[in-house]
């Protein structure tokens, strides 16, 4: 096995969407009530490929009774006892709960009866990932006509028994009860005996977000206490018997390559299980330390190859297209005619650098192989596409490989590749033993993957009356989420430029909507300030969608920006716009220290709207959040680097938010029950750097141009207005 | 191998098989078990890993096993009492001060010394007392109010 993980370098739009041919789950049908007991269950159909990633949709179909295109279960026990079945996984995005909020309101239980089978190749139905704000919209609505469809059946079992019709019947709180005679059974009752399974009918109707009874109301998250008495098992606190704690030999750069390696003296330690299979080296040991020990005992002998550093990452971006993958511009008018007949026109740069996701949780896999069968608990967002890395690895089938995915702690888009559960796997092979991997802060800071870095060219023509009439908008390798504008402009040139990256990038919250988000937003605000427009009254004007009007205007009332002071040293900005189904707008309120130049975001308000709320707590927190960790990218974080070696590897290096960076900050949310739900676990990021920019021009006159904004403070930039 | 090393943990006495130089995080999650105190850095600047060792908070990360040689120690598993949670511990449940959670036990520790140090503390207090110890799911909002929350409950309870 070749564990070198830069060979699993992938753009990230592109990597979300790659299928694969995935085709297998272990638990056939025939076998369902074998396990789970007598009931009634309902088995979901995708019916359609925009449901792809939530189905087996592009799933080769070779095993003869597994129906194509199956994306969840959903079983109802003797006991009354709900079980859920979905490949999705709970990362701190909440979607446990939400999910089973939907379930319950559907099949019209309480809560507390539903159970939540998550991200378990072997129990529930392939799933391409938890990414890409899909669980929300796609997952839930299959998972409540899944319910509706069980309620149904209820329903029909109640009316053969009492010899009605089912629609003389009311099916509330867990029971059927017959208003007519008073009579009542229980789902538990109902289920009694029964081993009925039904697929999901095409078109079951699902309960309008206006009639949601458990759903539209904030719940606790699931299984919240065993999150504050320390008893929620993640990957890295699984100990299987006869466990090995593994280290890995990490090259001393990027791109080197393995010349030799004298493995004698930790093969000579007792206990101690050494592999070398192509450049991968690691050991597995009794305990970490004597692991930590062994890997040091091994001499290794690298070739390096001069690679790119910071200092040269932008004009590397602008002059490396990756031309095979060119993508195609989206065209609308005539930029270039619109351009030449302006009375104004403007053209900016922006960049961006790379960031790291830091999940407080670290890339941790345990791997055991029992009868040439192995099973893989790892911490990630894509349990069947690494059961595929697996597979492919060892050269065994899918059938041969289980994964399962711990309630994991946080993601953000960084958990997508299987290294940590290749390693641990391969080494568990070697040892014939479980083996545990937990990668190290310094690990993760190098040998995982980045939010990629980007260079942003726009132009662009205003009237004089501050209307749009041209907009062009080159991204160079940061992604093309959230490319397109919002804002009304006749003539239009976008296009994202995929580039060869010089480091190892992948997905982050909010893709390259954060990027494209912070150029446009602020270029917007440039624009403002050159028509001599207040920012706010400039977007309006050139602005007709009325749902990000209408964040926009939420934001900037409860911000009180008509009323906003100005005075030295303070300063206020917006950004906004919309993504993956939801509206964001933020408003930013900074201060900067005169003496120091240290900037301060003193406030913040974000307004939301993501159609009808599934859980207003949850999804508060979710807006919070992304503001939080939307600060870190805004002002500091930058992952620095120099000839293949990550420069500040370590968090006393690489400053992520604290509690004293932690401003003032007012979710609002609009719950619109007249629209299906969105997800929301990122595009509340993307209006919050612009809007600190844009506030730092308004407080100090300087225009920043480039994330982070202030990594060393104000007085080191530049001034560029 | 040299003696067996003894400290009281969680209020009982318990005895340390594990080389004296190893990490007091990986002989209390590995050896002994208590897993809810979380590995996050290994450099101690993120706090998942914090102990009550003779009653102040300590990255146990940065310790060894020796460090702990006839010492007390508690551990995020030693709050609860017959059932009932800590009142920092209902605090984060009720606020939902958490997303992921995996800093969770080491924000309740934190939270705990604090609160043992300084039964009022004011919000810059807390920020402080905090302050070495990340979110990252930027839940500190709710952190802070579910400080908030346990004081009070704690004061009430005293009086």
């Amino acid at each position: 096995m070749s564990a070198a993980p830069e060979k699993f370098i992938v753009e990230p739009e592109r990597y979300e969407l790659r299928s694969s041919a995935l085709h297998h789950f272990n638990l056939q049908r025939r076998d369902f009530f074998k396990v789970m007991g007598a009931g009634i269950a309902i088995f979901t159909v995708a019916a359609n490929a925009s449901a792809a990633q939530e189905s087996g949709a592009r799933r080769h179909d070779g095993d003869q009774d597994q129906p194509k295109n199956i994306s969840s279960w959903l079983h109802i026990n003797d006991e009354g006892v709900v079980t859920v079945f979905t490949g999705k996984v709970e990362v701190g995005q909440n979607t446990r709960t939400t999910l089973a909020q939907s379930v319950a309101d559907e099949l019209r239980v309480p809560l507390a009866s539903v159970r939540m089978v998550m991200g378990d190749t072997a129990l529930t139905p392939f799933d391409m990932g938890t990414f890409g704000s899909r669980s929300t919209p796609y997952m839930s609505p299959q998972l409540r006509r899944a319910a509706s469809a069980a309620r149904d059946l209820l329903l029909e079992q109640a009316a053969t028994e009492w010899k009605t019709a089912p629609d003389k019947l009311t099916a509330r709180d867990g029971k059927i009860t017959n208003p007519a005679s008073g009579a009542i059974l229980t789902y538990a009752q109902l289920a009694q005996g029964k081993t009925l399974a039904h697929d999901l009918p095409d078109a079951d109707p699902i309960t309008p977000p206006e009639q949601w009874t458990v759903a539209g109301k904030s719940a606790p998250k699931l299984d919240a206490r065993a999150f504050v008495t320390g008893q929620h098992q993640y990957t890295p606190d699984l100990r299987p018997p006869n466990l090995l704690h593994a280290k890995v030999l990490r090259p001393p750069a990027f791109g080197a390559t393995l010349v030799s390696a004298d493995l004698s003296a930790a093969q000579a330690m007792p206990g101690v299980v050494v592999v070398r299979d192509a450049d991968f080296v690691a050991v597995a040991a009794p305990t970490e330390r004597i692991a930590e020990k062994a890997r040091d005992a091994i001499r290794a002998e690298w070739k390096n190859t001069p690679q790119l550093s910071s200092k040269e990452l932008y004009s590397h971006l602008k002059k490396n297209l990756d031309t095979e993958e060119n993508q195609k511009p989206h065209e609308k008018g005539s930029v270039a005619h619109a351009l030449d007949a302006a009375s104004q026109r403007h053209q900016q740069t922006y960049t961006v650098a790379y960031i790291a996701h830091t999940p407080l949780e670290p890339r941790a896999a345990v791997a055991e192989w029992k009868d040439e069968k192995l099973t893989v608990y790892t911490g990630s967002q894509r349990p069947f596409g690494i059961q595929e890395e697996l597979a492919s690895a060892f050269h065994i089938p899918k059938d041969r490989v289980r994964v399962i995915v711990p309630d994991t702690g946080s993601a953000y888009g960084g958990k997508h590749t299987g290294d940590a559960a290749l390693e641990a796997a391969r080494l568990a092979r070697a040892a014939n033993r479980p083996v545990k991997i937990v990668w190290t802060r310094e690990e993760e800071f190098t040998w995982s993957y980045f939010r990629p870095a980007g260079v942003i060219e726009i132009k662009s023509a205003i009237e004089p009356d501050g209307k749009l009439t041209a907009w062009e908008f080159h991204n160079y390798n940061s992604g093309g989420s959230g490319i397109q504008t919002p804002y009304d402009v006749a003539n239009q040139l976008i296009q994202f430029h995929p580039v060869n990256s010089p480091l190892r990038q992948g997905s982050y919250r909010g893709l390259a909507a954060t990027a494209n988000h912070f150029a446009r937003e602020s270029f917007m605000d440039e624009l403002a300030h050159s028509a001599k427009i207040d920012p706010f009254e400039f977007r309006m004007k050139n602005l007709s969608d009325v749902r990000l009007r209408a964040v926009f205007e939420s934001a900037a009332k409860s911000f009180g920006w008509q009323q906003r002071m100005p005075q030295p040293g303070r300063g206020f900005g917006m950004g906004g716009g919309v993504e993956k189904g939801g509206y964001v707008a933020t408003c930013a309120e900074i201060s900067v220290e005169p003496n120091s130049g240290e900037v301060r975001v003193v406030r913040v308000v974000t307004a939301f709207e993501c159609g009808a709320i599934v859980n207003p707590d949850g999804l508060r927190n979710q807006v919070i959040g992304a503001n939080v960790m939307g600060l870190g990218g805004a002002l500091f974080e930058s992952i620095e680097f120099d000839n293949g070696r990550i420069s500040n590897p370590y968090f006393a290096q690489y400053r992520v938010p604290r509690f004293r960076d932690i401003p003032k900050i007012e979710a609002i949310l609009i719950d619109r029950k007249d629209l299906p739900p969105a997800g929301a676990g990122e595009t509340p990021i993307v209006g919050l750097a612009p809007a600190i920019g844009n506030a730092i021009f308004n407080a100090s006159g300087i225009r920043l141009r480039a994330l982070p904004l202030v990594p060393r403070g104000l007085n080191t930039q530049r001034s560029s207005p | 191998m040299a003696g067996a090393i003894h400290a009281q943990i969680n209020g009982k006495s318990r005895e340390f098989l594990s080389d004296p130089d190893t990490t007091l995080l990986f002989a209390l999650r590995e050896e002994l078990g208590l897993t809810g105190t979380k590995y996050g850095c290994g450099e101690g600047q993120c706090g998942a890993c914090t102990i009550l060792l003779n009653g102040t908070p300590r990255r146990s990360c940065q310790l060894s096993v020796n460090d702990a040689a006839g010492k007390s120690i508690i551990t995020i598993e030693g709050f609860e009492q017959s059932g009932l949670l800590h009142p920092v511990q209902q605090a984060f449940l009720d606020r939902g001060a958490f997303q992921c959670a995996y800093c969770t036990s080491g924000m309740i520790v934190s939270s705990v010394a604090l609160l043992q140090k300084n039964p009022n503390p004011s919000e810059p207090e807390i920020v402080q007392a905090l302050q070495g110890n990340i979110c990252r799911c930027g839940t500190h909002p709710r952190i802070i109010a579910a400080v908030q929350q346990a004081a009070k409950a704690m004061r009430g309870a005293k009086s």
